[in-house]
């Protein structure tokens, strides 16, 4: 019945195969909805809660072509430790699923253990590329409870480094997709401008990643005198690199090859899936929420969303791309209306008292000593604070029972959600597709298993 | 305050939990029937599903004529076309805590359902395939619980001198 | 040809000597990363830090072709079996560095889900600190590396739970990072 030489999803008839149970079928991509098509490809490796055991494939079957095989953890392209089971038909992808879990850190326990002063420590390092917008979704639920005032400076701070962040975490999403295209150019380029963004945290904030530099009530420190010039050189730089990069790749005859049209969603899928970000954005659905439901001060920056058409591979490169660009130009205006001020909320209950005043001052001691050990208490509530990060929607549920820790810490990781669309991406497309979708969709594994 | 939409079950209380967020309060019933009316209302995607352990802190606050369980499911449901955040709070239940599943509803809910199912231990009433997620198959308890330890071992230093 | 021929164009060695120097220039790192640590090993391996000036850049994708082990990043109960089946699938003779503190002492999370340093599964020659080590630290962690399998034996004998790679009667270790090749140096 099956013509090896046509791809599974061409097939114009259903892929049916007589196992012990009956006959059991694939239909064909346009006539499952979406919601069917996912329960399908995502849970079908397992049968009533077990997990497959490979002893049990029917291996009498007359049209038995399909293999299953497993990728990961431990495998070059599946950036970090993603494990799909992959079901095979001759090269092609019948059917994947993605079994998480290898990175699971228990931050959200851990969080419940540590003050809220402490708790951009533990957040910071979830989605090790873009930290700040972690920080930042953290700081923003724990302000909202608290019902302080963040002074403007450090909004624009706020908001200029979490652009920064957004082209770091691109430039790093640029040159692992060149990696797993075979462009090891890519690569260079990629990490060698990254390391000029890296280089300027490490001047404001004292590390390369995991910064832990927006804290609840403020920033950790000021920028750096003469942070101007450092900005504007990173932003020179990088606006005339994405041109050489548009260059080497966009109409590169093996790149394009790979990945226009390869690997479509579309929107209803998208939605259904509760997919965000440039995965969502490529279906060209303008949903941004820098724009849609404005955090910090995005209403008053000039920027473009960026949207593509078919939701296809290419679309999502095209998008990172032209995304470095507009963050570029929020950055520059972020140079040009950076307000003066203080950079931390003067609130006595989250700020420490400042250096000079612990030595003259027993109460200024007894206060800092009281802010580190115990923290500051936070009152009762919860709240939910969504930001967009590199990503998609990245959203702090915190729960306050009135005490200096958390009582409950849950982060909504855009990876974790986004990852539910690999299955679906990756039907009917080749073994090689499969790792540009791996690579397209982004997930950063330490966010995924938190 | 947003008004229900209309075919959305009775006697569903409502009430602002926070400035911005709108919660509502739906029993275990009333649950599967007020997210399938949200939907139907332009509530296109579900953000985020997480549970909630309350054995510690009971005494937290809730409107009039809720019933507090020990075990609580959050839903945020966002609408696109509103710009509108909703937040749903089911009381789950305490000894064995079960609420129905949304994946008929919402496809992307799923491993989120996992998810708290796997920390939690939450059954999802109509899960294709509720198994555990982050933690290895064999993991015996559900860690985010709070009568869970959070396993913390001792610090060794092993050059120290002297019997610790 | 007798030996006169030869014009003393050569010089004489230890046979353990030039094996021991061959080795350290040869280190086929495998890709093992985990967490934040992966990226700056990343970032090592880049234009920038350039690990190719001491010929690491060849990050094996088979843990067969590979013989040193850079765990960088936590290691979580889940993934504690597959990374010790890496371990094992690599040849004699491995190396093990541990990088960052989550793969040397669990670090900031000390739960449940994290193995509490990875030398509870793998022995690890050289532990790289920082939260993640900046690739300076990586650098250092390499080239320390290298300086032991230069000063090591030949065999190492895990086994015996002793830190082979000193040589402790002879000639104590010193980390003097860089070194020179002293191809053929007497003790």
């Amino acid at each position: 019945m099956s013509d090896p030489t046509v791809r599974a999803a061409e097939r114009l008839e259903p892929l049916v195969v007589e196992t012990s149970e009956g006959a059991q079928g694939l239909q064909r991509r346009e006539a499952t909805p979406a919601g069917e098509l996912s329960r399908e490809v995502g849970s079908v490796l397992r049968v009533d809660g077990h997990a497959f055991d490979p002893s049990s494939i029917d291996y009498e079957r007359r049209d038995d072509e399909t293999m299953i095989i497993n990728m990961g953890p431990s495998h070059p392209s599946t950036h970090g430790v993603l494990r799909i089971m992959l079901e095979l038909d001759g090269e092609f992808v019948l059917r994947a699923k993605p079994v998480i879990g290898y990175l699971h850190t228990g931050m959200e326990k851990t969080g419940e253990e540590l003050s809220y002063v402490q708790g951009a420590t533990n957040v910071t390092r979830m989605d090790y590329l873009s930290p700040v917008t972690n920080e930042l979704s953290y700081s923003l639920a724990v302000e909202s409870l608290l019902g302080i005032e963040v002074p403007e400076r450090a909004t624009w701070i706020r908001m200029m480094m979490s652009e920064l962040n957004r082209i770091s975490s691109h430039l790093v999403w640029m040159a692992t997709n060149g990696m797993d295209l075979g462009s090891t150019s890519m690569m260079i380029y990629g990490f060698r401008e990254r390391e000029l963004i890296l280089a300027f945290f490490e001047k404001t904030a004292g590390l390369r990643l995991n910064l832990n530099y927006v804290r609840p009530g403020g920033v950790a420190a000021d920028l750096p005198d003469g942070w101007e010039d450092d900005v504007t050189v990173i932003c020179d730089t990088i606006d005339e690199r994405t041109y050489e990069y548009d260059q080497l790749l966009t109409g590169q005859p093996i790149f394009r090859e790979r990945m226009v049209g390869v690997a479509p969603i579309t929107a209803e899928e998208a939605l259904a899936l509760s997919v965000t970000g440039p995965l969502l954005r490529s279906t060209g659905v303008p949903w941004d929420l820098r724009r849609t439901m404005p955090y910090l001060a995005y209403d008053q920056v000039d920027f473009d969303v960026i949207v593509g058409t078919y939701g296809d591979n290419f679309d999502r490169y095209a998008i990172r791309l032209n995304e470095m660009r507009e963050s570029i130009r929020i950055i520059r205006q972020c140079i040009e209306m950076m307000p003066r001020g203080d950079y931390r909320s003067q609130d006595p209950k989250v700020t420490p008292p400042p250096r000079a005043r612990i030595g003259e001052s027993m109460e200024a001691l007894i206060h800092h000593f009281k802010l580190f050990t115990e923290g500051f208490h936070v009152p009762q509530g919860e709240v939910y604070s969504a930001i967009e990060s590199p990503r998609g929607e990245i959203g702090c549920y915190l729960v306050s029972d009135g005490g200096p820790k958390p009582y409950r810490i849950h982060v909504r990781a855009p990876s974790f959600v986004n990852l539910q669309a690999v299955p679906l991406l990756m039907r009917g497309g080749s073994m090689s597709d499969a790792i540009t979708v791996i690579s397209t969709v982004d997930p950063i594994m330490g966010e995924v298993d938190r | 305050m947003i008004e229900l939409p209309a075919n959305a079950p009775a006697g569903v209380i409502t009430a602002d939990v926070l400035k911005s967020d709108i919660g509502c309060f739906p029993t275990r019933e009333q649950y599967f029937g007020l997210v399938s009316a949200l939907k139907a209302d332009g509530f296109e995607l579900c953000a985020d599903v997480c549970g909630v352990d309350y054995l510690e802190y009971a005494e937290r606050s809730l409107p009039e004529g809720v019933l507090p369980t020990r075990f609580e499911v959050v839903v945020n449901l966002l609408s696109m076309s509103r710009r509108q955040r909703v937040r749903i709070r089911v009381q789950a239940g305490t000894e064995s805590p079960a609420v129905d599943s949304l994946f008929t509803l919402y496809p992307g809910s799923e491993a989120m359902e996992r998810e708290a199912f796997d920390m939690f231990g939450i059954i999802f009433n109509g899960h294709p395939d509720l198994t555990r997620i982050l933690m290895p198959e064999d993991w015996e308890g559900h860690p985010l619980r709070k009568d869970y330890g959070a396993g913390r071992v001792p610090v060794q230093f092993k050059e120290a001198p002297g019997p610790r | 040809m007798a030996l006169e021929d030869l014009q003393h164009n050569f010089l004489t060695g230890r046979i353990e000597d030039l094996v021991r120097w061959a080795r350290r220039a040869s280190v086929w790192p495998a890709t093992f990363g985990l967490a934040c640590c992966a990226i700056e090993m990343m970032a090592a391996g880049g234009a920038d830090f350039d690990l190719a000036r001491y010929g690491m850049e060849v990050f094996r994708n088979s843990p067969r072709q590979a013989d040193l082990m850079i765990v960088a990043g936590r290691v979580s109960q889940k993934m504690a079996p597959v990374l010790r089946q890496v371990y094992d699938q690599m040849m004699e003779p491995k190396w093990v560095i541990s990088m960052g503190v989550c793969a040397s002492t669990g670090g900031l999370f000390n739960n449940y889900a994290i193995v509490q340093g990875v030398d509870q599964i793998v022995p690890v020659d050289v532990y790289a600190p920082g939260c993640p080590p900046s690739p300076e630290t990586l650098m250092h962690a390499i080239l320390t590396l290298h300086e032991q399998i230069r000063t090591g034996e030949i065999l190492k004998r895990r086994s015996s739970g002793e830190p082979t790679h000193l040589d402790h009667q002879e000639s104590p270790w010193t980390p003097e990072v860089p070194v020179a090749v002293r191809l053929g140096t007497p003790k």
